[in-house]
């Protein structure tokens, strides 16, 4: 019982940052293009 | 064909954009830096993001260039004076590029809403799920009411951010006094968290927080990919070709020129054409002669001539020469305008169609709602335990509630209009599908539809290679259809490329151009031969010197497919017929080859739609299949509609489904895939039902924890899931070249726009 005091809150709150990771990604726009990104990591070069 | 010929270039290139009008076009960023949107519709993979982005990076003033290969668009900012001249620089590596639509803010509000709401759903539900289990597998009292409590928390944010999707439409309908799927769903899980709530406060055993989350994340999953089916489709549909002019050059009176956009144009102005351009709005010609193409507008095949004093109608292509055009009728009173009217007086029926969805929810609301109210009614008659009679009305609300039915259309309509994308078709909505799977009659238009629009030389066989020859190489100088079709007759058997001299265009009598002392003349045989004024000869002839060469014959072309498409759709009981703008005997002469028996041809727009009316009048679903402007309220009327991507723009908004590839077999293979989808519902229906007459008994009789009840919802989505998996119809074979290539791929890239123009091989058949 002891050990649920604080595992249940760090569970809670691992989970709470990776809803809030994807919150960012998707407001940043990484799920706009989803083909293309899986394409784009077939070319070698990067710079412009 | 390579991997990069995904089909849209079927619809052909139309002629590059002015600088003024990609000006237009832009979105002004501020601080002198301007955005445009290009569709692209020929980038299929990793070759085609670095050619685009690169080709557009390097012209002068362009400060960034971003792909987006899912929407395949192009975004470029730039800055300076005048456009960088995109379109062309695109056409020159291969890629044909459109602007795409201004002021078209990019982003989907609504999806984003959706899958932040689906995001937190999910991350509640499966916290809760996790805590529940190990309630369910006997937590003492202390830990059980921490969890309880903490579940509960957990479940108040997924109810106020996620459940809110549901609390919206739900609120919205009851408010106009009607029902929908969303009204039970939220009554249910109101209850459910409001008992469980009740319940934490009293020490309870059990707690319904988990049922409640689980419920709104799955059908949060049912809703969310509802809209992102619509919305592929739809942007889809937009990026493709714009056939109707954003504006036009006006002429002042003093002479002076501007670009104007269309809403600008008022009668009395002056408009230029020149050859390619398509008429703007309505008008009469001031000045100049040349041949329209009036293919899109009414349906007529033959391109018509005009000279000074006739009135030529939006949408109308010019084909020739340079025309100036005394504008008669603003943008709103054009032509397209009364298309427009025509359409909204048109689309009744198709309003008042209600989704299989909502006509399950109006029989089935009622039935949980009294169920749920009944058992409840019987448990305080029965014990008088009024806290366990609320109990066990929940668990029935929350057992009965459509999750599996929720789930039931959706995920066979997603699957069917993937299925159709593989295909080249888009689906605009899901009751598209719905409706399609109800037709007992095909109505096709004939112009742009049954044929391609575009002729074909019938008699290159029989005709001596050097007159071809020569006749193919005057050709390829002009735009008229019969010219290039000419052309890349004479291109194919390798003959064309005859140097002329002194090549002249005349508007509405054909091309002339010198070879040594010879003059040569392709076109009118009256215009083209001295001896014959008459016009005995009629059809197009080359001559030399005034004495005929050669006469060539055309035809117009039929959509590859044609035959065994309507043989198809005969085959899986549908009847066929035609209705056409163009003349009688031209509409007599498909029917035959096509082998449809009811046709009528001069029809008008009206007409159509009357002839629309009337099958429907009689009991019969029609769909309808055209492209023009005059079927646009045909296509608006019909019970579903379907429109090839080369139609005209409102045409194309008007059909709920858009196919992209030239081959008309897209017809009969969307109607094997929604056939099969309304079979697939109807199965997940039935199951949904199953699964209620099975659960539905134990929730009365009060036997059901929070235990039963997930594992009973869970069971039942997955079910339905895995039935809706099963549709088969449509499945592609893989093209054998559609291995994906590597850099080294990018020269061999199909210079789309190389391609002979109007090739009379099918473009677009790569399965």
């Amino acid at each position: 019982m002891n050990s649920l005091v604080f595992l249940v809150p760090l569970a809670l709150l691992l989970g709470a940052a990776a809803l809030g990771a994807f919150f960012w990604s998707l407001k940043s726009g990484q799920y706009d293009d989803l083909d293309g990104a899986a394409e784009r990591i077939l070319m070698d070069d990067d710079q412009e | 064909m390579s991997c990069c010929a995904p089909g849209v270039e079927a619809a052909a290139s139309s002629a590059a954009c002015s600088p003024e009008e990609v000006r237009l076009a832009s979105r002004d960023l501020g601080d002198g830096l301007y955005q445009t949107d290009l569709s692209v519709p020929a980038m299929h993979c990793a070759a085609c993001i670095q050619a685009v982005e690169r080709c557009l990076g390097r012209l002068p003033g362009v400060e960034h260039a971003r792909v987006n290969l899912s929407t395949k668009r192009a975004s470029v900012k730039w800055r300076g004076e005048a456009a960088p001249s995109m379109i062309e620089a695109l056409d020159g590596i291969g890629y044909q590029a459109h602007l795409f639509e201004p002021g078209d803010d990019k982003g989907d509000p609504e999806l984003s809403r959706l899958v932040r709401a689906l995001g937190v759903a999910g991350f509640c539900s499966m916290n809760i799920m996790l805590l529940s289990v190990s309630v369910w597998s006997g937590a003492d009292a202390d830990t059980r009411q921490a969890f309880h409590w903490i579940s509960a928390a957990l479940a108040l944010v997924a109810l106020a951010y996620s459940g809110r999707v549901f609390f919206r439409s739900a609120w919205s309908v009851l408010k106009n006094g009607r029902t929908n799927m969303d009204v039970p769903i939220s009554i249910g899980i109101s209850l459910a968290f409001g008992l469980s709530l009740y319940d934490t406060l009293h020490h309870g055993e059990h707690a319904y927080f988990d049922a409640a989350t689980t419920l709104v994340f799955f059908l949060l999953i049912g809703r969310t990919l509802d809209h992102v089916m619509r919305e592929k489709a739809r942007a889809a549909v937009r990026g493709l070709v714009r056939l109707s002019p954003r504006g036009a050059t006006v002429q002042r009176a003093d002479g002076s020129r501007d670009y104007l956009p269309v809403a600008e144009i008022e009668p009395g102005m002056r408009v230029l054409l020149v050859a390619g351009d398509r008429v703007p709005v309505d008008g009469t010609v001031a000045n100049g002669v040349s041949d329209l193409d009036c293919a899109i507008a009414t349906g007529e095949s033959a391109p018509s001539r005009v000279e000074s004093g006739m009135a030529v109608r939006a949408g109308t292509l010019n084909l020739t020469g340079p025309l100036a055009v005394t504008v008669t009728a603003r943008a709103e009173s054009s032509f397209l305008a009364e298309m427009v009217r025509l359409m909204e007086a048109a689309e009744g029926g198709r309003a008042r169609y209600r989704r299989l969805a909502d006509r399950a929810a109006r029989l089935y609301s009622p039935v949980v709602h009294a169920t749920a109210l009944l058992t409840f009614v019987g448990w305080m008659l029965a014990t008088g335990d009024w806290h366990r009679a609320v109990g066990i009305a929940i668990a029935v609300l929350i057992i009965t509630c459509p999750c599996a039915l929720g789930l039931a259309v959706p995920i066979v309509q997603v699957i069917a209009a993937r299925r159709l994308f593989e295909n080249g078709i888009m689906v605009k909505d899901g009751s598209g599908i719905e409706r399609l799977a109800e037709v007992d009659t095909v109505a096709f238009d004939k112009t742009g539809t049954l044929t391609s629009g575009k002729p074909r030389l019938l008699n290159a066989p029989s005709l001596d290679p050097e007159a071809l020859g020569l006749a193919a190489s005057l050709a390829m100088h002009s735009r008229h259809p019969q010219s290039r079709a000419l052309a890349s007759a004479g291109t194919e058997r390798g003959l064309a490329g005859i140097g002329f001299s002194e090549i002249a265009e005349r508007p509405g009598l054909g091309i002339e151009g010198r070879r040594g002392k010879a003059l040569y003349r392709l076109g009118r045989a009256d215009w083209a031969l001295t001896g014959d004024r008459d016009g005995a000869a009629g059809g197009t002839v080359l001559s030399r010197d005034g004495a005929m060469v050669a006469a060539f014959a055309f035809e117009d072309m039929l959509r590859s497919g044609g035959y065994e498409a309507v043989d198809a759709l005969r085959e899986a009981g549908l009847k066929v017929e035609i209705v056409s703008g163009d003349r009688e005997p031209a509409v007599a002469e498909t029917a035959a080859r096509v082998g449809i028996d009811t046709y009528a041809g001069a029809m008008l727009p009206g007409a159509k739609v009357a002839r629309l009316k009337a099958l429907a009048a009689a009991g019969h679903r029609v769909l309808m299949v055209g492209d023009g402007l005059n079927d646009a309220p045909a296509l608006a009327a019909a019970h579903v509609s379907m429109a090839p991507a080369t139609a005209a723009d409102i045409g194309r908004n008007a059909a709920d489904f858009v196919f992209l590839h030239e081959s008309l077999d897209a017809v009969p293979t969307a109607f094997a895939v929604v056939r099969q989808a309304s079979r697939l519902v109807r199965q997940n229906f039935a199951l949904a039902v199953a699964y209620n007459a099975v659960a539905l008994p134990i929730a009365i009789a009060g036997y059901v924890t929070p235990l039963v009840a997930a594992i009973a919802m869970s069971l039942s989505s997955l079910l339905v899931v895995a039935n809706a998996l099963r549709l088969k119809a449509g499945r592609t074979a893989k093209p054998a070249n559609s291995a994906r290539p590597g850099r080294s791929a990018a020269s061999s890239h199909p210079p789309a726009s190389s391609r002979p123009p109007a090739s009379s091989k099918p473009l677009a058949t790569v399965r």
